[in-house]
């Protein structure tokens, strides 16, 4: 018998109050892999989490873990997750040491177990050096790190990480990707929400794109980027004032109007618009924007970003030229 | 509920107390200042009949049971703040073993804060004519008190929204004990003063503790003592209980 999905969610439906956060969310997730939940600030990814470890129902829908019900079996589907949510989840006053062994306490360990499963994950996470230190006096990475260790006292088959590397330094991150590697490479499942584009590229084997309650797009990273027109036109304009026309004027002509700047950059004058990349689309877009043959410098053609992906999928609904990052 | 989680839920909470430094200290100094305070400062205006200290120390015993039990709401309030619920939750620990943890860990603080006001009690003349039984007896009122106040004062940290407002509990809770017998006879106090100190739940537990410790003949009070508390347990078990659901899993 195959194995059941390490995530199986059905129409996943919650509001708080009259503010919908997730209206019908479906999710498919094999074991073994990597997924990765990506959306701007709000868009519902913790709530997403908490739903599926269980820790809020659902208004609707209801999702399977490993094959358990996260309504009616939900202490089997605690048994097989477990959770390193947003803000960490360990004590200060604690020892990274104590923390562990508190945990595997909890986990049902016997008070030797625990002290060995400790040692075993403080080595595993090098932070044997720091085991008798107070979490407090951690670095943002060790932090991060005994938290993740905190949750895998259990050895779960399914992990989900609520932003593990928010506000780390570009050393720790590849750090904590190394680690969700590992745990791939033994066959656990890493369910992880992310901000970063360039995170979800480099770990997840699908990404889901969660925008204003639905997932707006599904799929590997190589799936998502031809979603998008697949190319980019860099323009470099003249002047300033050419740059604040071409921006606001954009939405009027006909070749762009499917389209959107992706990508803007005030201070080199530069804006991006996602195109086919054919000779005919580019030369229109041209003559389209700049009838006169004074206001563009040059241009660059590239292969479309994750970025632009993402930006083109999650402009709010209600400024449909104005994606949200669009003043970076 | 297992009860080795609650264990060990007491445990952290009892370490984190430990190195909370300036509670402790407060937790530990605050009574014994009180109880120099009330002999010292008051006891030569105030006429009981018996020597002031061991009128007083009764009082001061149950002025620091509400003060150090009450900052269970703190602890609670702080856990809320952070992701470590949530954890708790995701490896099946529910809201009874987390919050009997905090009650635990307040109830062996109390007992030692308790400890150390008898020594200095001791100390400065208390004298008391108890009973084994007496001494049991009264051990057990206190204990019930403790428990009670605590599980009450976890309740309030789920009804709060910050540490902060959790610490309004102890302000509320240390002046329960005033408009009680705990420092003054209540004959002393005006007559709509007197109504509300006779039937307030603090009486009942100060007069049995006070006539145990004494040896005193005490009737059917430690019996009211004890329902009372097991009341406000009772209460606030179960208001507790949907709180914290209430409060987590949204
Ligand atoms: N307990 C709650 N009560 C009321 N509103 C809530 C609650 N939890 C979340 N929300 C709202 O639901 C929306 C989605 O929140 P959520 O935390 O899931 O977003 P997110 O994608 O994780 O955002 P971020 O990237 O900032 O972490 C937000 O508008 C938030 O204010
Ligand atoms: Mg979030």
């Amino acid at each position: 018998m195959p194995s059941p999905p390490a995530i199986q969610a059905t129409a996943l439906y919650k509001s708080y109050g009259s503010l919908p956060v997730l209206r019908g969310i479906d999710l498919h997730v094999p074991p073994g892999t990597v997924f990765a939940l990506l959306g701007p600030n709000g868009a519902g990814k913790t709530t997403a989490v908490r739903i599926l470890a269980t820790l809020t129902a659902p208004d609707a829908g209801t999702a399977l873990i490993a094959g358990h019900d996260i309504r009616t079996h939900r202490r089997e589907a605690r048994r097989c997750l477990s959770l390193t949510g947003q803000y960490a989840a360990v004590d200060e006053k604690q020892t990274g040491a104590e923390n562990l062994r508190m945990m595997g306490r909890l986990a049902g360990l016997s008070r030797r177990e625990a002290r060995a499963r400790a040692a075993a994950l403080l080595a595993r996470f090098d932070l044997t050096d720091a085991a008798d230190r107070q979490v407090g006096t951690y670095s943002g990475g060790m932090r991060r790190r005994v938290d993740l260790a905190a949750g895998l006292v259990r050895d779960p088959e399914v992990i989900f990480l609520d932003e593990p590397t928010t506000g780390l330094d570009p050393r720790s991150r590849k750090e904590m990707w190394d680690v969700v590697r590992e745990l791939t490479a033994r066959g656990t499942t890493v369910f992880l929400t992310t901000q970063y584009l360039e995170e979800a590229d480099r770990l997840a084997d699908r990404i889901a794109v969660l925008h204003e309650g639905r997932v707006v797009a599904e799929g590997t990273a190589a799936m998502l980027k031809s979603r998008v027109a697949g190319h980019r036109l860099d323009l470099t304009v003249t002047s300033r004032e050419a740059y604040l026309r071409l921006t606001s004027s954009l939405p009027a002509t006909a070749t762009a109007t499917a389209t959107a700047a992706t990508h803007r950059s005030p201070e080199t004058l530069t804006l991006g618009i996602p195109t086919d990349g054919s000779a005919h689309h580019v030369r229109t877009l041209l003559d389209e924007l700049d009838p006169h043959h004074t206001e563009i410098e040059s241009f660059v053609l590239r292969g479309a970003t994750l970025d632009d992906v993402f930006l083109t999928l999650t402009r709010p609904a209600n400024s449909p030229q104005d994606p949200t990052h669009a003043h970076v | 509920m297992h009860m080795s989680d609650a264990l060990t839920m007491a445990d952290r909470s009892l370490r984190l107390s430990r190195r909370n430094t300036d509670a402790l200290i407060t937790a530990l100094v605050l009574p014994v200042m009180l109880l120099l305070i009330f002999v010292y400062f008051f006891g030569g205006a105030i006429d009981t009949g018996t020597r002031y200290v061991t009128y007083v120390v009764p009082g001061v015993l149950i002025l620091c049971a509400g003060f150090g039990s009450s900052n269970t709401a703190t602890a609670v309030t702080e856990d809320l703040k952070g992701g470590i619920i949530d954890r708790f939750r995701s490896m099946d620990i529910g809201g009874a073993p987390i919050l009997a943890g905090h009650v635990l860990a307040s109830t062996a603080r109390n007992l030692i804060a308790t400890t150390l006001v008898l020594g200095v009690a001791f100390a400065i003349g208390f004298r008391p004519a108890a009973t084994l039984p007496g001494w049991l007896a009264a051990l057990a009122v206190l204990l019930a008190f403790i428990l009670a106040l605590s599980w009450l004062s976890a309740t309030v940290g789920l009804l709060a929204n910050s540490p902060e407002a959790a610490g309004g509990f102890t302000f509320f809770v240390s002046f329960l004990p005033y408009p009680s017998s705990s420092f003054v006879p209540t004959d002393t106090m005006p007559t709509w003063l007197r109504a509300f100190a006779d039937h307030q739940p603090i009486t009942p537990v100060i007069e049995s503790l006070r006539g145990l410790l004494l040896g005193q003949p005490v009737g059917n009070t430690p019996w009211l003592a004890l329902t009372w508390c097991a009341a406000i347990l009772t209460l606030s078990a179960t208001l507790s209980g949907a709180l914290f659901a209430r409060r987590t899993s949204r």
